[in-house]
């Protein structure tokens, strides 16, 4: 991680970074641990906040098997998970956001969804909207962190990178693109603490209207290559979708780009 | 004047080496405490060291006579100078034993320069070579000045010129045996090396026992360090045991990963656990270094990290990973030190404390965690390999003569065809047998091995709770690694029981004549020992008389038996995956080649596969399951297909 890479400002010698970890599920062995995507997080902000202070929250219900994942991400090398005790059936987003008002972190790190619960991945999206903050999802790196504003790559389908300047504070999310996160150790993941912390609940409204099935594995559909050669076979294979119909709006006013990703979704058939 | 100087000289070196001896005793005890029996230590050390210690010494005949004559003729020499030099007793019987002993000593000094004059790569040089030297000036200045009191010599021979001459050269003589004995030069080796045997952390070694099995850590203990991260949180006797090293090198001679150019040579690392329990550098060690690391860069003290996670200190991490576990080193030592214990402490502390196992090992670690297999696969998959088979399970069971422990290897599709020979012979023979089917896990030996003794003792408490619930007379497995942990691993953890290796048991079986089996008439044959069936735990015979009884006459390697190199696959060696010059299977399969053979037995499911990637040309590896297998004549007829199936297979490898 370069942080001074670019020789332009010097880091902040105590940039506040919080990493959002939540327990993840086994795919195999339906297991609790720590979540792929926010271990990712926390490697993350392990290499950025090198020189100033990570710290970790987490929002759930505690139970010994939830602990014992959580301490998986202390094994990385943090001191403490900051435990907001939230009840099932609570929407722990009121609880994250006031958390973070009062920590104040200028980069709050966190997976790109979650392993258990909804998983939907929209929880750093719906904070971002309530603290106004930045938002950049799919993180593959972060460049170099100045004092108002970060460069960070973000990752595109088929290895593609764009660099992008981000206003801080932010919120960023991680998924496969970022580096794997480190090992987890068990002294350090033993001898570091969970500090529980009473918080707001707010019960999640919503969700109680939802009727919630295990999900079906969806059929595949089969990409035929046609090829006579292996050179052909990898041409079909690394290259880019193409795309059928699309259109690239640009200078388009909020509405008319609403419309037309409306009209995408009709057609589709996403929305009826 | 000799009269004079000779007590002032003798005793004022003794008291020095007492001092040094204080010292050094102190640096030992930097070491964290581990209880021992004092006086029974120092009662059983004659016997540990005349019987275990020479038996081991005497594997080199000429050097083990050599040793006798110059260690014994100092021993009496030194009691005698005290008494006839140091006392004055006159005496002339004394002083004839003495001149007595002295010559015995310089007969052996001779050998000693002899071997010093070309000395073999393994040998350390520096202060070592001046040793046969300082063994001359002792055994002849005494002998010199021996002669007078002897009554062969007048007293006032020679005048005091010679009598000075004499003295400078006995003063040389004591200051390398008295004080080098403990303010540290070679013969260091006698005073730490005595007490080693005395205060040894596996008692159970000598005596003809055998004790391999790595010792736990209590996790509850949050005071207890995790492994070792610094030369003082080895146990005091671990200490003073890397001390009392004689740098033979009969461990660099034997180490699998040394010769194939990875960063580690046993010798140098038990040189510097010394440097760091004293303080300094490697600067002074000369022998062979690590493969690839210069001499000089290394150092640290008794309270500084082994290992940094960036930077040198007194080791580097590849050296500690390189190792196969396969206990050359340890066998061949002939003082008995423990070095795979050291290596896997020291690895304990960089898995549970740095959280850096390298390569694989991240990944092996967390499949063993959350799916209880190191491949990650569905742990409910487990039994696939037997899908066919309808083996009895104990679930259903309860109780069964024979626990068939499958290992992991049942994930693995060569293996798996070891174990379906298995399953077939055990049926030949009507064995009473049943399998845990998905209550097994894991055994623990790569999570132990890699240092993560968290994850090893979760698998062993969970294996343990699972073979308690069922009663049988011996767990029978084709794996040596889950043998061992099994039987020698599991006990510190309430599971006790009989543990055979399949190649024990299907001896057994032919003893008792249960097995009907034809006329061997395939080719050269040779068998290639596991480490962790053969050294940890001594079973040599029972593979070569099952080979027997199927008619096959073993064409021995130079390495076999006790000596028998390692294929690589042990220690978690293949998933840390050091890069060396070589690879270390490449080396064991041309010692297999060079016996002409057509095909290797082996007995474990890690030869396998690390002597079945080698390259051909190359003989077959086939199990001794295997092979016994297909020697079966009244098998049931489904299985006699696959009888012919397999020498079908055999035909077709030989002609490639």
């Amino acid at each position: 991680m370069q942080r001074d890479g670019n020789g332009n400002a010097a880091t902040e010698p105590s940039l506040k970074v919080a990493a959002l970890v939540s327990v993840g599920r086994h795919p195999v062995t339906g297991r609790a641990r720590r979540a792929e995507y926010d271990a990712r997080a926390v490697e993350i902000g392990l290499s950025l906040a090198k020189g100033g202070d990570l710290s970790l929250v987490h929002a759930g219900a505690s139970s010994p098997e939830t602990e014992a994942a959580l301490r998986g991400y202390l094994g990385m090398g943090p001191g403490a998970v900051d435990v907001l005790q939230q009840p099932e059936g609570s929407d722990v987003v009121p609880a994250l956001e006031s958390w973070l008002r009062a920590a104040g972190p200028r980069v709050v790190l966190c997976g790109a969804r979650g392993e258990t619960g909804e998983g939907s991945g929209l929880v750093p999206f719906i904070l971002a909207e309530r603290l106004g903050w930045s938002l950049v999802s799919g993180l593959a790196e972060i460049e170099s962190v100045d004092r108002d504003t970060m460069t960070v790559l973000q990752a595109l389908p088929r290895g593609q990178r764009r660099r992008l300047k981000v206003r801080l504070p932010a919120v960023v999310t991680v998924d496969a693109a970022a580096q794997p996160a480190r090992q987890s150790a068990f002294g350090p993941a033993q001898r570091g603490e969970l500090h529980r912390v009473a918080s707001e609940v707010v019960p999640d409204a919503a969700a109680r209207e939802w009727t919630v099935a295990p999900a079906r594995k969806r059929p595949k559909r089969l990409k035929i290559v046609k090829a006579a050669s292996a050179r052909d076979r990898f041409k079909a294979a690394a290259a880019k979708a193409e795309g059928s119909g699309g259109q690239v709006l640009t200078g388009v006013s909020a509405q008319q780009g609403a419309e037309a990703i409306l009209k995408l979704l009709r057609e589709e058939g996403v929305l009826r | 004047m000799l009269d004079v100087v000779l007590p002032i000289l003798i005793f004022a070196s003794l008291a020095l080496a007492l001092l040094g001896a204080i010292r050094r005793i102190r640096l030992w005890r930097q070491g964290r405490p581990s209880p021992v029996s004092v006086l029974g230590g120092l009662a059983a050390m004659p016997r540990r060291y005349l019987v275990d210690l020479h038996d081991v010494v005497a594997r080199d005949k000429v050097f083990a006579n050599t040793h006798v004559a110059t260690g014994g003729g100092f021993v009496a020499a030194a009691v005698l100078l005290i008494l006839v030099h140091g006392f004055q007793f006159e005496s002339r019987l004394l002083s004839w034993a003495l001149l007595a002993a002295t010559a015995v000593m310089f007969a052996g000094a001779l050998r000693v320069a002899a071997r010093r004059k070309n000395p073999p790569a393994r040998l350390s040089r520096g202060p070592w070579m001046r040793l046969p030297k300082s063994l001359f000036a002792f055994a002849s200045g005494v002998f010199l000045v021996t002669l007078p009191t002897a009554g062969v010599l007048p007293a006032s021979f020679g005048g005091w010129a010679l009598a000075a001459v004499l003295t400078l050269i006995v003063a040389w003589g004591i200051s390398e045996m008295f004080l080098g004995m403990t303010w540290g030069g070679p013969m260091k080796h006698a005073f730490a090396g005595a007490l080693h045997l005395a205060f040894h952390r596996r008692p159970e070694r000598f005596g003809g026992g055998r004790s391999t099995g790595l010792k736990p850590i209590d996790l509850k203990d949050a005071t207890a360090p995790l492994g070792v991260g610094k030369p003082a949180d080895f146990t005091w006797n671990q200490l003073l045991g890397f001390d009392a090293c004689v740098q033979c090198g009969r461990c660099e001679a034997m180490c699998p990963a040394f010769a194939a150019g990875q960063p580690l040579n046993p010798k140098k690392l038990i040189q510097d656990m010394v440097v760091g329990l004293a303080g300094g550098t490697d600067a002074a060690y000369a022998g062979s270094p690590y493969p690839g690391k210069p001499i000089g860069e290394h150092g640290g003290d008794a309270h500084s990290p082994i290992v940094l996670r960036e930077g040198r200190a007194l080791v580097d991490a590849d050296t500690l990973w390189s190792c196969t576990t396969c206990r050359a080193c340890v066998e061949e030592c002939p003082m008995m030190i423990e070095h795979v214990d050291a290596i896997v402490d020291m690895r304990r502390f960089l898995t549970m404390e740095h959280g850096n196992t390298p390569n694989k090992g991240r990944e092996v670690l967390e499949n063993l965690a959350t799916t209880d297999n190191p491949g990650g696969f569905d742990p409910a998959s487990r039994m696939n390999w037997a899908a066919d088979l309808d083996l009895p399970l104990m679930a259903k069971r309860g109780t069964a003569d024979v626990l068939l422990w499958m290992g992991d290897g049942a994930f693995d599709m060569r293996n798996q065809r070891t174990l379906r020979a298995l399953v077939k012979v055990l049926r030949a023979a009507q064995v009473d047998f049943a399998v845990l089917g998905n209550e097994e896990l894991d055994s623990g030996d790569v999570a132990r091995r890699l240092g993560d003794e968290a994850t090893f003792q979760t698998l062993a408490v969970r294996n343990a709770a699972t073979l308690a619930k069922y009663r049988f007379r011996e767990i029978v497995t084709c794996d040596p690694h889950s043998f061992h942990v099994l039987k020698n691993e599991y006990p510190a953890f309430g599971a006790s029981y009989a543990v055979t290796h399949h190649s024990t048991f299907i001896s057994k079986l032919m003893e008792k004549g249960r097995l009907a089996l034809g006329e061997w008439t395939g080719g050269r044959v040779t068998y290639h020992d596991p480490c962790y069936l053969g050294r940890y735990n001594g079973e040599y015979e029972a593979p070569r008389n099952a080979l027997k009884g199927i008619g096959i006459k073993v064409v021995e390697m130079e390495r076999s038996g006790f000596r028998s190199r390692c294929c690589g696959g042990g220690g978690g060696a293949p998933i840390t995956d050091i890069p060396g010059k070589r690879r270390i299977p490449d080396m064991r399969m041309e010692e297999i080649n060079s016996t002409k053979a057509d095909i290797v037995a082996v007995g474990c499911p890690q030869c396998t596969a690390m002597l079945e990637g080698v390259v051909g040309p190359r003989p077959e590896v086939l199990d001794i399951a295997e092979l016994v297998a297909a020697q079966l004549v009244a098998a049931p007829a489904p299985a006699r297909g696959a009888d012919k199936r397999v020498q079908v297979e055999r035909a077709v490898e030989v002609v490639a």
